[in-house]
């Protein structure tokens, strides 16, 4: 992956260049809800990656494990916004799999698990 | 688009998340860096030079931008269950990003620096005024503890039921402290409200 440097800050070239390369200034018009927080992963059928970007490659094998869209973002060296944008391609292709639960209010098993966790660390 | 299956359901686990806020300065990344699992990451939202969201990058071309950054810790808490803590700017033209930090949070931590006291009032107002739970936390910088924890409740206007409790950001268990406050104080509120 190109250094941050090498282009975020690229004063010549505008600061949206390679965002724009990346996503080719693509909407999400069905996209899925992905937050902050939600879970992606590899799936483990995923297609031919032939086809696909370095970008797009990179997510791939960031996902082997379950990550969240932050991590994803923060990891690849983009912003949430272009993040969303390449997941988005992938969930679509079926390579992705994405955690189906909208941001909740956890529940009282959830704290108390949380609470054990942290104490724990 | 494929979601979770039956035989992929237990390797993809449920985030919870904590918001750390407060002012510029006040501790939030030191805290995060202190209990998370690994280094601080840092992620990074785009808004137009006007301080709008940008969400969808439609039309964008060519407007200038910038960014603002969000720094995060994780903590694994089990197979089942994953923890982030989000450290953020408590400043208006951010709002947007709280919004979306808040829901479904367990809560949060307001940082506060003594010495400067009136950075973490925003932050304090977002939370109170949207009934998320959260516990101010003073962070003991050096020499800096002036005040007593009922003298910061009195001059930050909390309510009784708001815990207020001294720390070291620095510290791991000290922030470890903080954090399992928090919780339990989610936790009276749920009890609470049911
Ligand atoms: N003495 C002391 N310094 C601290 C403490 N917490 C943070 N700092 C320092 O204060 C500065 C600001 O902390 P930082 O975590 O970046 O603040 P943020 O802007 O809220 O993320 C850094 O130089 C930290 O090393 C503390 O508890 N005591
Ligand atoms: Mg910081």
């Amino acid at each position: 992956m190109t250094a941050r440097e090498d282009w975020w800050y690229d004063e010549a070239a505008g600061p949206l260049v390679r965002p724009y390369a990346m996503v080719r200034g693509r909407t999400r018009p069905n996209a899925p809800d992905l937050h902050l927080v939600t879970q992606v992963r590899a799936s483990s059928f995923a297609s031919d990656q032939t086809s696909l970007t370095v970008e797009h490659r990179e997510i791939m094998a960031l996902c082997a494990r379950p990550l969240s869209v932050a991590e994803v973002a923060a990891y690849l060296d983009v912003p949430l916004v272009v993040v969303k944008v390449l997941l988005s391609d992938l969930i679509e292709r079926g390579d992705v799999i994405v955690q189906n639960s909208p941001p909740q209010i956890p529940d009282r098993d959830l704290l108390q698990a949380v609470l054990d966790g942290v104490r724990g660390i | 688009m494929v979601f979770v299956g039956s035989d992929d359901q237990l390797t993809v686990p449920t985030a919870v998340k904590i918001v750390i806020a407060g002012g510029f300065g006040t501790g939030k990344t030191t805290m995060v860096g202190s209990v998370s699992e690994i280094a601080p990451l840092r992620t990074e939202e785009l808004l137009t030079e006007a301080g709008v969201h940008v969400d969808d990058l439609a039309g964008i071309e060519g407007k200038d931008t910038t960014t603002v950054a969000l720094d995060f810790g994780r903590i694994t808490i089990n197979t089942k269950v994953v923890l982030y803590l989000f450290g953020t700017p408590g400043q208006n033209r951010f709002w947007f990003m709280w919004d979306e930090l808040a829901t479904g949070a367990i809560g949060a931590v307001v940082l506060v620096d003594t010495r400067r006291l009136d950075s973490s009032f925003p932050s304090i107002d977002f939370f109170e005024h949207r009934g998320i739970p959260f516990v101010v936390a003073v962070n003991c910088f050096d020499g800096a503890q002036l005040y007593t924890v009922d003298e910061v409740r009195h001059a930050l206007d909390l309510d009784d039921s708001i815990p207020v409790v001294l720390c070291d950001a620095r510290d791991r268990e000290s922030s470890k402290a903080v954090l399992v406050g928090l919780i339990q104080h989610s936790m009276n509120r749920l009890e609470a409200a049911v």
